[in-house]
């Protein structure tokens, strides 16, 4: 039976963040019922069209999840472990937000089967807060990463780095203090100016700057000395584990396995019969839910994945994982062998510049590449 | 001397279209041409707004600061780069009313061509000038052509609104320097408006009207053209003699070809329709012409039926000083490049280009200019006007070259000189340069025209100001020598030059190489004294225009096999998305696919891209 990793995504929070350009609306109140119905009318339509599945994982994504009441993520899990066949060790993360509302759920997202909690903590810098227009506390953030050490088998949070103004030294210490707490995961996050968000006009207007490209490798460097202290080890470009403890969804993405997306905006990439289908949900939270009790799913756009596309979309995903691209399941997922999707004059140079490294059945960007990739990968796809 | 601006056009050609009535032309006496000619920034257009609002041309709510200046580059740099002509009608003292054509003129020396066939289109000029600058090197260099002319001159003092205004200074000045009586100089503020009613009334009783005949065959001078995509060719005329009527079968005397006009009419300054032009009456004309190269400003238009035994004489032909090769970004607009560039010419007389070919660039054009500014203007315009993406090599000027076999040829492109064994001598182009500048900043300025090996003919005084003659190698004028001027003298010196002579020179072809291949584009020939020095210099320019890429780049100038210069770019650091999950596929293929399409596109030069600002901008040498 072929894996399937399922994504949910909760498209409200309670304000929005200045740098984030994630699907995300504000709402004065939550029309949580109907959003809850069309995501289960959802899941029965993907689960009737990709059939018997074995479910890898499952992702609360946001938005902020952490605003949906427990009753709702249960109902969800509910559905999705009777129309799939749960693996044993299926994992079930949830995204958080931090402050202590939010955290007071925590006991009973872990009732509904929640396993794995990822708290958006963002920085343990109070003024840094405020500027990235978080609505908690650096200490509000940190109790919740607490608690939910406490109440969940697995737990992560994320932090913004290169923040402007920000010293190498103070993101060492702050980066320190953060691995002392003593999880197996985080995320650590290069803060980036997203085309549209309120940062994106702010920087236009050179209302702040950022780390220019030498400072900026100077503090991904650093970040990875650090976690390596800790025993974390940079599994893909900004997620840290210690071994084994890697998030299974997100791993799924990397790797280009199937993974299902419901929800206001959630994409998906599901095999159906030979062909791999994109999937896109429509943006806005009520007119995908409009959408879905008319016709039983949100999407906005499926189509088929052609191989060339598929070759370049394994190739930008492989390349971000430090295990890198395994050459026999990237033919058998693209139909293209990957030594056919480069430009062979960039590869010889790029091997002699270790930036990738060849195994008799990997293809690997080395840490110097993962630091280049984007430039790596539009010189390397041919 | 350009269309009125693109939002008016459709509905004023829909007007156009429509008119069919008739208008009594008017008479010689009634009649009254003149160019607004000064120094840049004198105040030419502001003083031609105030004209057009004191003869009611436009409304209040149409008007807009420098109204003729219509075209995005101008409006932006604010400058003018095109002249333009403004028919106004004016009820003067006497009782009567005149008619009055203005042709506003730019004032940067890259545009002078624009002036002086202004000036063949009439009998008078207003010269403008600063009353808190005073004279400059492009007054001169303007009134000079205007008195060659034959023109009437109306002085007219500027800005007189300014605290640092000194008009009797001025007058003085230009009594001592020009030679011209400035006794009854016209003492305005265009920006207050103060004042423009005297100048409406020197006009009219200063200047002369035109002269012409009636009944002889026509004789009009094409002073300018520029195409319109519904009506082809457009015209703008200056008639000496007879009449040009509405479908009336007309002949360009010098490329012989034939047409019938279509419509007749004037800017006014929209787009105004009338039965027919007579002597002295400035205007435009269609003739639903597509061919670009039957229409050649300067030739004279006659009636096909009763032609004219004499062309009008025209105008000298302009001389390209810069010359540059521009060839398109992707090969199969060469084509496109080929018909934008006629377009272009059709609009800019003094834009010249030819077809080359380049082992490295492919087929493009050598294309030539009046100076750097009109280089920069015609490559913004080619890819604005015309959304053309283009390559430009590093711009140069024409040397001599004699063969050790005695052939001789011109060269005007660096990467064409050939091996130093083949060649006897080089000679290079030499021009005479006209500086004013006060007083406290002539030393900065003779260091810098010794620096550039210029050769000192002269040194005047008029009051606190020097006007130094210098004889000085194009080469070393043509790329910066106008910015470091202005910025050693805080921007009080003014400049103008002239083409003099050719002479025998030591001269070196510098090479860049990147990544240990020679970039021809990027090649350049200097004096030998100064050849390490720039190719030191060029180097680190480059090594800020070109981004840091994925590898590191060498770059290396190099005098033949011998490298005098290099430089490293480091790697880029880091580049990557910090973030990249199940919804950022899609857009992240799609990222990567343009960005790959585009790198396909990019001339890459040793698997470097270089920047298309970088050729031009490394030329230029700052302090
Ligand atoms: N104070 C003052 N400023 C003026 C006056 N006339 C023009 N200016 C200003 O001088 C500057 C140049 O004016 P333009 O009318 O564009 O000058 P120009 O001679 O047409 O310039 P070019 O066409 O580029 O040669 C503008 O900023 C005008 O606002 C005036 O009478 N008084
Ligand atoms: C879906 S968001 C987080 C969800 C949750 N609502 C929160 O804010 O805590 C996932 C993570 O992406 C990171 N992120 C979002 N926008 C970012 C940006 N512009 N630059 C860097 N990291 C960003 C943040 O660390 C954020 O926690
Ligand atoms: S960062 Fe999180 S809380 Fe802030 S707007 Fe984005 S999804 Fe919402
Ligand atoms: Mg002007």
């Amino acid at each position: 039976m072929q894996f399937l990793a399922l994504y949910i995504h909760w498209p409200f929070c309670l304000s929005k963040c200045p740098y984030c350009d994630f699907n995300s609306h504000v709402r004065a109140a939550i029309p949580e019922a109907r959003i809850l119905a069309a995501l289960r009318t959802e899941l029965a339509f993907e689960a009737a069209r990709l059939g018997p599945r074995r479910l890898a994982s499952i992702f609360f994504g946001g938005g902020t999840p952490s605003l949906m009441a427990p009753e709702s993520v249960a109902a969800v899990i509910a559905d999705a472990t009777a129309l799939f066949t749960p693996a044993p060790d299926l994992e079930i993360t949830l995204e958080a937000n931090p402050t202590s509302i939010e955290a007071g759920r925590f006991r009973a997202y872990r009732d509904a089967g929640v396993n794995r909690i990822s708290i958006g903590v963002q920085s343990l810098d109070d003024a840094a807060l405020t500027f990235l227009g978080r609505n908690h506390s650096a200490a509000q953030a940190m109790a919740a990463v607490e608690i939910g050490r406490d109440i969940f088998p697995r737990a992560s949070f994320d932090l913004i780095y290169a923040r402007p103004g920000q010293t190498l030294a103070a993101w060492r210490a702050e980066l320190a203090t953060a691995l002392a707490v003593g999880l197996d995961h985080l995320s650590l996050y290069q803060l980036t100016i997203e085309p549209g968000t309120q940062f994106a006009t702010l920087y236009g207007r050179a209302a702040f700057t950022l780390p220019d490209d030498e400072d900026a490798a100077a503090l991904y460097d650093a970040t990875a000395e650090i976690a390596a202290r800790f025993g974390l080890a940079p599994y893909e470009i900004s997620n840290y584990a210690k071994p084994g403890q890697e998030s299974r969804h997100n791993l799924a993405y990397w790797r280009y396995q199937d993974y299902a997306g419901i929800g206001a905006g959630a994409h998906g990439r599901i095999t159906i019969g030979d062909q791999l289908i994109a999937t896109r949900r429509h943006r806005a939270p009520e007119a995908w839910a409009g959408r879905v009790e008319a016709r039983g799913h949100g999407s906005v756009e499926e189509a088929e994945v052609s191989a060339d596309e598929r070759a370049r979309e394994a190739l930008l995903m492989g390349l971000r994982l430090a295990e890198g691209i395994d050459t026999k399941a990237y033919a058998a997922r693209t139909g293209r062998a990957l030594i056919d999707t480069l430009d062979p004059d960039i590869l010889d140079q790029a091997l002699l510049a270790g930036y990738l490294e060849a195994t008799p059945d990997r293809l690997i960007a080395t840490a110097e590449g993962r630091k280049r990739l984007n430039s790596l990968l539009t010189a390397l796809v041919r | 001397m350009k269309p009125p601006a693109q939002s008016d056009r459709s509905a004023d050609t829909a007007r156009f279209f429509d008119y069919d009535g008739s208008m009594t032309s008017t008479p010689t006496e009634l009649i009254r041409n003149f160019s607004i000619i000064a120094h840049i920034d004198h105040g030419k257009s502001t003083l031609a707004d105030r004209l057009i609002q004191a003869t009611g041309a436009l409304t209040a709510r149409e008007m807009t600061e420098q109204v003729l200046d219509n075209m995005d580059i101008e409006k932006e740099r604010g400058i003018t780069i095109k002249a333009q002509t403004v028919r106004l009608s004016y009820p003067a003292k006497d009782g009567k009313t005149y008619i009055l054509n203005l042709m506003d003129t730019p004032g940067h020396v890259d545009f002078a061509y624009e002036v002086s066939r202004s000036l063949a289109a009439c009998e008078g000029s207003l010269l403008v000038v600063d009353a808190s600058q005073g004279v400059e090197a492009q007054t001169l260099a303007n009134v000079y052509q205007a008195i060659d002319a034959n023109h009437e001159i109306v002085p007219v003092l500027n800005k007189i609104d300014l605290p640092a205004a000194e008009p009797d200074r001025v007058k003085q000045q230009i009594e001592d320097v020009i030679g011209l009586d400035a006794s009854d100089a016209v003492e305005i503020s265009a920006k207050t408006g103060l004042n423009i009613e005297a100048v409406l009334e020197a006009l009219v009783t200063r200047l002369p009207p035109p002269v012409g005949d009636d009944t002889a065959p026509l004789t009009a001078l094409l002073v300018d053209s520029w195409y319109d995509q519904y009506l082809g060719v457009i015209i703008l005329v200056r008639i000496k003699n007879g009449r040009l009527r509405k479908g009336m079968r007309i002949r360009m005397m010098s490329s012989g070809a034939v047409h019938t006009v279509e419509q007749v009419g004037v800017f006014a300054p929209k787009l105004r329709p009338e039965p027919d032009l007579g002597p002295g009456e400035i205007g435009f004309i269609t003739a639903a012409i597509k061919t670009v190269a039957d229409c050649n400003v300067g030739d004279t238009i006659t009636d096909d039926r009763h032609p004219a035994t004499e062309a009008l004489p025209g105008f000298k032909p302009s001389i390209p000083v810069v010359w540059c090769g521009l060839y398109p970004v992707e090969a199969d607009d060469f084509e496109k490049l080929r018909e934008s560039l006629g377009r272009l010419r059709l609009n800019d007389a003094s834009f010249h280009y030819e077809a080359e070919t380049s082992a490295a660039l492919g087929f493009g054009f050598r294309c030539g200019f009046l100076g750097l500014l009109h280089l920069e203007i015609v490559q913004e315009r080619l890819s604005r006007e015309f959304d053309l993406d283009l390559i430009a090599t590093a711009p140069s000027v024409v040397y001599r070259l004699t063969k050790t076999n005695g052939e001789t040829m011109d060269l005007h492109n660096p990467a064409d000189m050939p091996d130093g064994s083949l060649i006897d001598h080089i000679e290079e182009p030499w021009i005479k340069a006209t500086i004013l500048v006060p007083d406290d900043y002539l030393g900065a300025v003779l260091t810098l025209c010794n620096e550039r090996r210029g050769h000192q003919v002269d040194l005047t005084y008029v009051g606190n100001r020097a006007m130094a003659v210098y004889r000085l190698p194009l080469n070393e004028v043509v790329f910066d020598f106008y910015d470091r001027l202005k910025s050693i003298s805080r921007g009080y010196a003014s400049f103008d030059y002239q083409m003099d002579n050719y002479l025998e020179s030591d001269l070196a072809k510098i090479s860049i190489l990147v990544n240990l291949e020679p970039v021809d584009a990027l090649s350049f020939i200097a004096h030998k004294s100064v050849a390490e020095t720039r190719g030191r210099a060029i180097c680190a320019k480059l090594k800020d225009l070109i981004p840091k890429q994925l590898f590191k780049i060498a770059i290396q100038a190099a005098i033949g096999g011998r490298v005098i210069a290099r430089e490293t770019i480091s790697a880029l650091s880091k580049d990557v998305t910090a973030k990249c999950y199940g919804g950022d596929i899609s857009r992240k293929r799609k990222l990567l696919d343009k960005q790959k399409e585009g790198k396909k596109r990019m001339r890459q030069f040793g698997k470097v891209e270089i920047p298309q600002s970088a050729f031009l901008a490394a030329l230029k040498m700052d302090a």
